[in-house]
């Protein structure tokens, strides 16, 4: 443990710039937005990079408290529970650290070609730095309940950035939907901190983990690790997409596209890997809870993947490929691989974030249009994006040695040693993979432009989603820099976990290579013999599209149509959205409708505030006559309660 | 000796006949009279049990009765020549200008 003040200027700095631009850029002008936009993450990244150099093996963790934040009951008691402002920074923070603050300042830059048109400019980076502020908040916290703050920070951002052109209805319900979505998990999330602190006291990792640490592995029974690890899941499905929360993800879509891939690609979606992979001393002890994980990373990986196949919005595939992706880190931690998860997570990042902001390029070059039926031919007009799109889609693809190569056949590798069924499915998840990504690829980029061409207005007005768009056009030269740095890093990104590098970086935080040592040597073969399956699988899914969408590209049409019923199902996303709606969204419509509201609010609230109203003016009405101006009914009055008074007053003596 | 009660009933009685003349007359005067009529009723009770316990304050406080009836009576005998100089009417009914 070594005191590192400079951990929390991490977080603080692009929440300045959230500051700046959110309270003085719609009078600025927007280079000083720009400027402010990218220095602050900019001077982020350049710290944290400072502190990744300096990183020191011995002097990890690296921890500064800040500030206090809550103090309850005495020090000394059980009821004893304190949570502070805290930062805490290893290896595996080290990596997420970097990993966000890189591609994070990579996409800021794109993201100033691909908004410059935009009339909310400053708004836009306003929310992607307060993003950035939260999820490294969420990263570098050093309890439960600082991630926590990140982690519905980065919820927030995520609703205002879907939601970004909120005048489109689509835009604002799919943000509304990514919210309430993320709410569910994140009840689950907070019941697993609720527990830590009734039966820890605590919910900074290092007093719950050393807490941990004692207790037995739960075998055969199933005890509060266990429901910590599944509610501590159930958070993180609704952050990273997994069945049974995956449904807002591919609406997300609906954002930017700069948006799509820094939130809902590269980092924010990550976080439920991060958190479980952070947690992983509880998981390490909840067999049940891993296996859970296990199974819904892969069912997960597997049915985003079939989904993907049939997509034609380009952004579409590039969501459901991320769920899937996701899947696949699950996958990795629910086999206790969890350097592995982490490992894709990081090349998942450089690849997808490059997929997504290639594919911004796309849609950038033919003016707002996103269904790739209406793209193809591509190649000679936007050669670069092209090349970098490429990249990704070999790196994805799983192709050596390209980065997803090397982090996709660890994954499966340990997978193969926890159960050869998550194996298999992973294999099928590869070949799918590679299928829909050359898909994509060759819709886009091959073939003759099947799009609507109007030469006469040319290159002089290309705003988004104007008709007269004229040719596809390469983005300029702000857009293609970042893109060709991600494609380096998709390249050799992957080069760090030859020799199990990176599982050795990691393993301070996950403990010492647990089976990397002993498995290593018996498996090698097989190890070897998997990653051949694997390279073939990749090969033989980019062979399949290139038959079906380029060489033969009536064939698929058959196909759909000889699988009927089944195409429609996976087309229209096995009606998950459908039966959602009939399961939960139309009862809790309904009862809101006919019990809240017209029962409760118009029968018993309304009612009785209106009926009391009205008695007390019918009593008046009533009551307001004894006032005549009559001057004997007043005394009459009087008399009467005179009376009254005497005759109980005798009526006391004579008792 | 008359008992007590006999005075108490007979200034009970005077007090509701000065009540009822009150509630149902309407000529002003009338109802002046029955005001005194009320008033005379208490005097009565007061001197009844003043007489009857040895004490002064009873008989002292009808003096003041008096005297504050007799200037009550002064006073209000002025008012009523001055309502019937204005609306040549002892009717109370009729006398309604601050009724709404």
């Amino acid at each position: 443990m070594t005191q590192n003040p400079y951990l929390w200027l991490i977080p603080t700095l692009p929440l300045a710039g959230a500051a700046i631009n959110g309270f003085l850029g719609r009078r600025s002008s927007k280079t000083a937005v720009t400027i402010v936009a990218l220095t602050f993450p900019g001077l982020a990244f350049a710290l944290a990079l400072k502190i990744a150099l300096g990183f020191s093996w011995e002097a990890a963790p690296y921890v500064f408290n800040l500030a206090h934040w809550i103090r309850s009951g005495s020090a000394g008691l059980p009821n004893y529970f304190t949570a502070d402002f805290a930062f805490y920074l290893d290896q595996l923070s080290l990596v997420m650290l970097l990993v966000v603050t890189g591609v994070g300042f990579l996409i800021h830059i794109y993201s100033v070609g691909y908004m410059s048109d935009d009339p909310s400019y400053y708004r836009f980076f306003t929310y992607l730095n307060l993003f950035m502020f939260f999820m490294l908040t969420l990263i570098l916290a050093n309890n439960y309940l600082v991630m926590f703050i990140g982690w519905e920070g980065v919820g927030l951002a995520s609703y205002l950035l879907i939601g970004f052109w909120f005048t489109k209805d689509s835009a604002a319900s799919a943000g509304k939907k990514a919210f309430i979505v993320n709410r569910i998990g994140d009840f689950g999330f907070l019941i697993a901190l609720f527990l830590m602190i009734q039966h820890f006291g605590s919910l900074t990792f290092t007093e719950v983990f050393s807490k941990v640490q004692p207790l037995g592995v739960e075998h055969s029974s199933a005890g509060v690790l266990t429901a910590i690890g599944i509610l501590l899941m159930l958070g993180a499905c609704g952050k990273s997409a997994q069945i049974p929360l995956y449904v807002w993800l591919p609406d997300a879509m609906e954002g930017p596209t700069p948006v799509s891939a820094l939130i809902h690609a590269a980092t924010m979606v990550t976080a439920g890997v991060y958190m479980v992979a952070r947690s992983h001393v509880i998981f390490e002890r909840a067999p049940i809870a891993l296996t859970v994980v296990a199974i819904t990373g892969t069912l997960t990986a597997l049915f985003a993947a079939t989904i993907g196949i049939t997509q034609t919005d380009i952004k579409k595939v590039l969501a459901y490929s991320t769920v899937s992706q996701l899947g696949y880190m699950f996958m990795a931690c629910g086999v206790g691989a969890f350097s592995a998860g982490i490992f894709h997570l990081m090349t998942h990042a450089f690849f997808k974030g490059l997929l997504f902001l290639g594919a911004g390029s796309v849609i950038h070059a033919v003016g707002g249009e996103q269904d790739m039926r209406k793209m193809g031919g591509l190649r000679s007009y936007i050669p670069w994006t092209t090349a970098v799109m490429g990249v990704a889609t070999l790196a994805i693809a799983g192709i050596p040695p390209f980065a997803g190569f090397w982090s996709k056949d660890e994954i499966l590798w340990k997978a193969y040693q926890g159960s050869w069924i998550y194996w298999l499915i992973g294999v099928i998840t590869a070949f799918l993979t590679s299928f829909y990504m050359f898909r994509l690829l060759f819709m886009t980029f091959a073939g003759d432009y099947r799009g609507a061409k109007v030469d006469e207005h040319g290159h002089a007005s290309h705003g988004h989603g104007h008709d007269g768009h004229g040719e596809p056009h390469e983005s300029p030269m702000v857009m293609l820099i970042p893109l060709m740095i991600l494609a380096v890093l998709s390249i050799f990104g992957g080069l760090v976990g030859i020799g199990n590098g990176f599982e050795h970086f990691l393993a301070p935080v996950f403990g010492a290579g647990s089976e990397a040592a002993t498995g290593e040597t018996a498996g090698r073969g097989m190890e070897f013999l998997l990653m051949g399956v694997s390279i073939l699988v990749a090969l033989g899914g980019a062979i399949l599209a290139w038959v079906l969408y380029v060489s033969k590209p009536y064939l698929p049409q058959k196909i759909a149509a000889g699988l009927g019923t089944f195409y429609n199902a996976v087309l229209n996303k096995y009606y998950v959205d459908e039966i959602y709606a009939k399961l939960f969204v139309k009862p809790l419509v309904d009862g809101s409708t006919s019990i809240l509201w017209q029962g409760v609010d118009r029968k018993v609230i309304d009612d009785t505030v209106n009926n009391a109203a009205d008695g007390a003016r019918h009593v008046s009405d009533e009551v307001r006559h004894m006032q005549s101006g009559n001057l004997r009914s007043y005394a009459g009055w009087i008399a009467a309660g005179a009376a009254v008074v005497i005759a109980y007053m005798i009526w006391l003596g004579a008792r | 000796m008359v008992p007590l009660s006999y005075y108490l009933v007979l200034s009970g009685v005077l007090f509701a006949c000065g009540v009822t003349g009150f509630l149902i007359k309407r000529n002003i005067i009338t109802i002046f009279m029955s005001i005194e009529l009320m008033l005379n009723g208490v005097n009565l009770s007061f001197v009844a049990f003043a007489a009857h316990w040895h004490t002064l304050s009873g008989q002292v406080f009808v003096f003041f009765v008096m005297v504050v009836a007799a200037a009550e009576a002064a006073v209000g005998l002025a008012i009523i020549i001055s309502v019937y100089r204005t609306r040549e009417t002892l009717n109370i009914d009729q006398v309604n200008l601050l009724k709404l």
